[in-house]
């Protein structure tokens, strides 16, 4: 008979929940799951070692444990300490750690630039995110902010390292799933810079998924950027059999009508790739017949790119069918057809970087 | 006349070298440790002896030592710091400079006690001169058969190496010592695990300071129950301050640690008392981490005694009124030097060191740095003083490692004693930088000698 594990008991925010030993506080968190649930901007769960570094996930420990009750002196990042049986920690109920939170925030942005109108993240940035739940109305901050160059890291990946704010996660990323040494960083304190070694490009077949685990716009996908903002498109899981044995070819198709716009590996509610996909995949299958479409994606994040792809929605009946006695209305003007802008038979993914009106004027 | 432990033989000449050392009473201790003592009784005396680390946290030596783990088949390390960095800290380097062989003694029944069969000493790479005098004694311990295999014929095996750091500040933390010592960025690692569990290569390993190292020799020679009469209450032993600033006699001296604040200041035989009969303004006391004391403070503690140069009385009263020992590094200010200027000089520090790893230290270091900047050169705002004691305030306590808070710090024992100071700049920016302040925060000078009657 298989010995019965022992659980610890841990309680955040006044809510219970048993863990194995092991399991750090912001797991326990997610067991739980809801607003108890710190935010987390470096750490992810499929990379070793991530985590610790950004300080968004800072929580108070108000007892150790029930063998040593005293509670830890400072704030603790939740992400990399692990819990012991009759912990009790504070996380939303603690407004030391709100303000903690409010700090970090603040640090976050001090250098990265508020261009959510031009970054292909917006709607999908964690950093939005966080700084709508935890941040401040206004910047305090009067200094020049910092920026750089964009690099071209590879021929298929920019970076915009402005935006950065250097989690490290593609570093850990490049470390461990292409088992080659990429990229890394550079300098010290503000002036670290995430780079390859002398700008040289990141080529390798599973390197795109630094664009996935980036939680800001600093690294995009330039068969995507301008060509649409997330939240027009509409995700759809998809698969295929990837001739990559290490790919598991499960993918998010994100579409407009039968366009595919760009090609993401699937993630969690909590924006973790669940299974990395490979090059192929993500940057050269760009039509909807080298797909099999599984149906519509559930997107379990409360940012706006879950707004409008609801599910089960029971829409009204159209009253002007009835007033009609059961005719539909006639079409006056079909706007498509009409538009000098946008014209049916045009792929905008299939653009070379971002539309322009002479795409128009063919 | 203090009575000295570990410089007690610094002015011997040659005592550099080994045969002068051992004719002096050298490697006695060790011969006592392994010989007649085993490793268990070795950490027994450091306990009794209430040692504490040297380096600046100030942590039980012994109580550190019985932490390290002992899984079986695995190796153990000893890591001497001597990445000493702190500004105004420079009390290793007279040790290792003059009396190396100390340290390699002190490494030696060190490593004893904990089972360690390599110990490494990362040293900072400013002090480009000293592995050369290290590695020397090294060669010269070695053929004298207190390294390598089999010492004293105890069955005990030791190798020291030398490893120069690259010249950062955060490699002083023992972590990012371990991770540079790994050949790795020297970024601070996360703790838990603590480096007696996980420590270099993965294996239980203990960081001490160079000072620490050297202090169990004594303590060995001694006897614990000796040692702690050097000094009051938890404070046991001698301790060496690297005094610097405007004082007339700037050097390293070993202090019983039962000595005023006020006696190291004025006395002959420390520092001589402020440069040019000047008065005293403030003065940092453990390292330009730790905060600053106004004179009025600093003579005398919170609840009106004699403040003395130990841990408990240096902290007496918290931050509020109160500072901290640290690393011995201590900083005296006359009247004529600007807090602001000071402040902005070791922010200006701590942001050129920052890792960068995690947010608060990285962006906001530089901002503090920044707000400071504009206030001393008169473009500051009334506004900026809360707005700097906010930004130390989200720094402090939530970085990865301690240098948020040795950022942190400074700046706010500046702002929490200095606060007018501040103001002052911000009104009279023109006139800021002729530093005349007019301001109140200075100890009343020891009263002169009466003239001679004519």
């Amino acid at each position: 008979m298989a010995e019965e594990k022992k659980l610890f008991k841990v309680k955040i925010d006044n809510i219970s929940v048993e863990v194995e030993p092991g399991t750090t506080i912001l797991n326990a968190a997610r067991k739980i799951g809801g607003d108890v649930v710190p935010p987390a901007m470096c750490y992810y769960s499929k990379l070793q070692g991530s985590g610790g570094k950004c300080r968004t996930c800072l929580v108070k420990v108000s007892k150790g444990s029930e063998a040593d009750p005293r509670p830890m002196p400072k704030l603790v990042a939740s992400c990399r300490t692990t819990v012991m049986d009759g912990m009790e920690v504070a996380n939303i109920t603690s407004p030391e750690v709100q303000e903690a939170r409010k700090g970090v925030v603040e640090f976050l942005l001090l250098n990265h630039p508020l261009d959510c109108p031009v970054c292909d993240q917006a709607g999908e940035c964690d950093l939005q995110n966080l700084s709508y739940e935890h941040g401040a109305e206004a910047t305090r901050y009067e200094f020049k902010r910092r920026t750089f160059d964009k690099i071209d890291i590879g021929d298929k990946i920019q970076l915009h390292m402005t935006r950065c704010i250097l989690c490290y996660r593609c570093v850990y990323t490049a470390d461990q799933l292409t088992e080659k040494r990429e990229h890394g960083i550079l300098g010290r304190g503000d002036a670290s810079e995430i780079s390859t070694y002398i700008h040289q490009s990141l080529d390798n077949e599973f390197i795109g998924n630094v664009i996935d685990v980036c939680p800001v716009g600093a690294l995009t996908d330039k068969t995507f950027r301008f060509k649409n903002r997330v939240w027009f498109l509409k995700p759809v899981d998809a698969h295929r059999n990837c001739e990559n044995p290490k790919c598991c070819g499960k993918t998010v198709l994100w579409m407009r009508g039968d366009e595919v716009f760009r090609v993401t590996a699937r993630k969690d509610q909590y924006g973790e790739v669940e299974d990395f996909i490979c090059n192929t995949c993500r940057f050269d299958k760009k039509e909807k017949s080298d797909w099999i479409i599984e149906g519509p994606r559930k997107i379990d994040r409360h940012s706006v790119i879950s707004q409008g792809h609801y599910v089960n929605t029971v829409k009204p009946k159209d009253p002007l069918v009835e007033v009609l006695d059961g005719r539909q209305p006639k079409l006056l003007f079909d706007i498509h057809t009409q538009s000098q802008v946008n014209r049916p038979d045009i792929d905008l993914s299939k653009i070379e970087g971002p539309a322009h009106s002479d795409d128009f004027n063919k | 006349m203090g009575r000295k432990l570990l410089l007690d033989k610094a002015h011997i000449e040659g005592i550099r070298y080994y045969d002068t050392y051992r004719s002096n009473g050298g490697y006695a201790a060790a011969e006592k440790a392994l010989k007649s003592m085993g490793p268990d009784a070795v950490v027994e005396e450091v306990k009794k002896s209430g040692l504490r680390g040297r380096g600046g946290a100030g942590f039980p030596t012994g109580l550190k030592w019985s932490f390290i783990a002992k899984p079986e088949g695995v190796p153990r390390y000893l890591v001497c710091n001597a990445d000493e960095s702190e500004p105004g800290t420079f009390k290793d380097r007279y040790l290792m400079e003059f009396i190396p062989h100390l340290l390699i003694e002190g490494l030696l029944i060190s490593s004893f006690a904990l089972g360690a069969n390599s110990a490494y000493i990362y040293i900072r790479g400013e002090y480009a001169w000293i592995p050369d005098i290290l590695e020397q004694a090294i060669a010269e311990a070695k053929n004298k058969g207190w390294l390598g295999k089999n010492i004293l014929g105890t069955g005990f095996d030791l190798e020291i190496y030398v490893q120069r750091g690259a010249g950062a500040y955060i490699c002083g933390e023992e972590t990012a010592l371990l991770e540079s010592l790994e050949g790795k960025r020297g970024n601070p690692r996360i703790k838990p695990p603590f480096p007696a569990v996980k420590g270099l290569w993965g294996c239980p390993t203990v960081v001490n300071n160079v000072e620490t190292i050297a202090a169990v020799v004594p303590i060995i020679n001694i006897g614990g129950d000796e040692y702690i009469k050097f000094g009051i209450g938890k404070s046991t032993g001698t301790k060496l301050i690297s005094a610097c600033g405007n004082i007339n006699k700037p050097g390293v001296y070993e202090i019983e640690m039962n000595i005023s604040v006020e006696e190291f200041i004025y006395s002959d035989e420390y520092c001589g008392g402020i440069k040019g009969g000047k008065r005293l303004k403030a003065c940092i006391p453990g390292g330009s981490s730790v905060p600053v004391l106004p004179a009025n403070l600093l003579l005398k503690t919170a609840k009106g005694e004699t403040r003395m140069m130990t841990y408990e009385s240096l902290n007496d009263g918290g931050f509020a009124t109160g500072s901290m020992l640290g690393s011995g590094g201590f900083i005296v200010m006359d009247e004529d030097q600007c807090i602001v200027r000071n402040t902005l000089t070791f922010a200006r520090f701590y942001h050129h060191e920052s890792c960068g790893q995690c947010s608060p230290c990285r962006e906001g270091t530089g901002w503090m740095k920044k707000v400071l900047h504009n206030i001393e050169y008169g473009k500051g705002k009334m506004s900026d003083i809360d707005l700097l004691w906010d930004i130390q305030r989200k720094i402090e306590g939530n970085t990865i490692c301690p240098l948020g808070d040795a950022a942190a710090w400074p700046v706010a024992a500046a702002i929490r004693h200095f606060r007018d100071e501040f103001e002052w700049h911000v009104k009279h920016p023109d006139e800021a930088l002729t530093r005349n302040f007019g301001l109140a925060h200075y100890a009343d000078p020891l009263p002169l000698p009466e003239p001679a009657a004519v």
